[in-house]
């Protein structure tokens, strides 16, 4: 647990980045769930709470999700279920419970792009941007592929583009940080694959479908060539022997229910 | 720093440190019920309800509670009771650790969904750890409790 000498709740995202980039140990709050595993000495906890960042705005185009909303508030809108089918769901459902997911929040979720996040493996599945106080609007491609710094995550923007996606994840058990997570879409023919947790950050690939789904030798040359632009690694939940055999299995699985 | 919570339905004023956790402020309230059950926010036996909704206290800053409604299992003592007499009755609880946390989440489950499915429930309450019963005793009382056929 860390100590934390002032707690702020800023009237402004200039307040709040103001402070962020004074002090190194002055941080942003989101649920507190992670930052409280740290042992720090923080200087000043940035509270964004008053900012009106806790709605999910929707229009035709799509939604803009701001950071202080909880993961169950993605989880329970009954929008975003219809409009991806369930997918959000999905990959919400198994982090540890229903009482953390109402306390972690999308920015806690997103910002600090952790390898194991289903967050961010679901979002790089889908037409998405992040808009960053600092740095305005990154592609969530972009982003992944940078480090967190010290800016701040204010939503995160998902288009509606009409594509369809299913979410899979390996887990050992329940609730436990996945083996391997896969989202797949589906968009004008093309898929875009992402594979998380294994155990590097999220990473997404664009390929064409398969020639022949339903001939063994054209589906395994395939997955092969899919899972070939990966990199698999090694930690206690599995080898990368193992997750580079699991990722044919899910992303089959995930194609299967795409169904295309 | 102050805050002003309403605690179990009573309004209160009370001066806390700013890295002071929900958890801990409750318990300085008198709220033993609450409890530390783990480092890693996985167990969910400091469950309680913020504004109506499960949260864990653990990890909640008290600082975040200002001007909200705040409810432990001190707060619904008759539903609690109701609850805890029928876990008893069908033998479903052994050393009773985890029931805090656990009674909070049924609860809160009964509340936004009164008639869930078994899948739904096990979701609910798959943030609730116990080291006791391997579930299955909790499971067969709760499929009892919401009506479910089991499966
Ligand atoms: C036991 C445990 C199990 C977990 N299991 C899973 C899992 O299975 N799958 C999964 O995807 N995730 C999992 N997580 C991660 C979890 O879902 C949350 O993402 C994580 O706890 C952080 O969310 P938070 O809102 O609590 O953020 P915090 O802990 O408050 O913040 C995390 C970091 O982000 C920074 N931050 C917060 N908000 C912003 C913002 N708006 N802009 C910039 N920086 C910000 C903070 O300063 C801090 O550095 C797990 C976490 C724990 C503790
Ligand atoms: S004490 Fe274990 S989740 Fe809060
Ligand atoms: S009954 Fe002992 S921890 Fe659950």
């Amino acid at each position: 647990m860390y100590t934390m000498k002032n707690y702020v709740q800023v009237q402004s995202l200039e307040e709040a980045y103001e402070l962020r980039t004074k002090n190194k140990n002055n941080v942003i709050l989101g649920g507190n769930l992670w930052l409280k595993m740290t042992t720090r000495d923080l200087s000043t906890g940035i509270d964004l709470c008053n900012l009106g960042l806790d709605r999910i705005e929707e229009d035709e185009s799509g939604y803009a999700i701001g950071c202080m909303c909880s993961l169950r508030d993605l989880e329970t809108n009954v929008s975003m279920e219809t409009e991806f089918g369930g997918a959000v769901k999905d990959a919400l459902r198994h982090i540890v419970g229903v009482q953390f997911r109402n306390t972690a929040t999308v920015g806690g979720s997103v910002f600090p792009r952790f390898g194991f996040s289903d967050v961010l493996t679901l979002l790089a599945a889908l037409d998405c941007e992040v808009e960053l106080f600092n740095k305005g609007r990154v592609s969530i491609k972009d982003f992944i592929l940078d480090s967190p710094d010290h800016d701040i995550l204010v939503k995160v923007m998902i288009k509606k583009d009409k594509r369809k996606v299913v979410y899979e994840t390996l887990r050992m058990t329940e609730t436990d940080f996945g083996v391997l997570n896969c989202a797949v879409s589906v968009k004008d023919g093309k898929y875009t694959i992402v594979l998380g947790a294994a155990p590097r950050k999220a990473k997404m690939v664009e390929v064409d479908p398969c020639s022949n789904w339903e001939d063994k030798e054209a589906k395994d040359a395939w997955l092969e060539e899919v899972v070939n632009q990966y990199i698999f690694g090694t930690n206690m939940r599995g080898s990368k022997e193992y997750r580079r055999a699991m990722a044919k299995v899910l992303i089959t699985r995930a194609v299967d229910r795409l169904g295309v | 720093m102050k805050i002003t919570v309403t605690l179990n339905g009573k309004r209160i004023e009370a001066e806390i440190t700013p890295d002071m956790m929900l958890l801990d402020f409750v318990r300085s309230q008198g709220m033993k019920s609450v409890k530390r059950g783990c480092d890693t926010g996985n167990c969910g036996l400091c469950t309680l309800w913020l504004d109506d909704k499960p949260v864990l206290s653990c990890s909640t800053l008290a600082a975040r509670a200002n001007g909200k409604k705040v409810t432990t299992l001190e707060g619904v003592q008759e539903e609690a009771k109701e609850f805890s007499d029928f876990l008893a009755g069908e033998g479903a609880d052994q050393c009773g650790f985890c029931s805090p946390g656990f009674i909070m989440a049924v609860l809160a489950l009964k509340k936004e969904n009164p008639n869930p499915t078994a899948e739904e429930m096990k979701e609910y309450l798959a943030g609730n750890l116990c080291r006791c019963t391997g579930y299955q005793s909790q499971y067969r009382a709760l499929c009892k409790y919401f009506g479910i056929q089991e499966v």
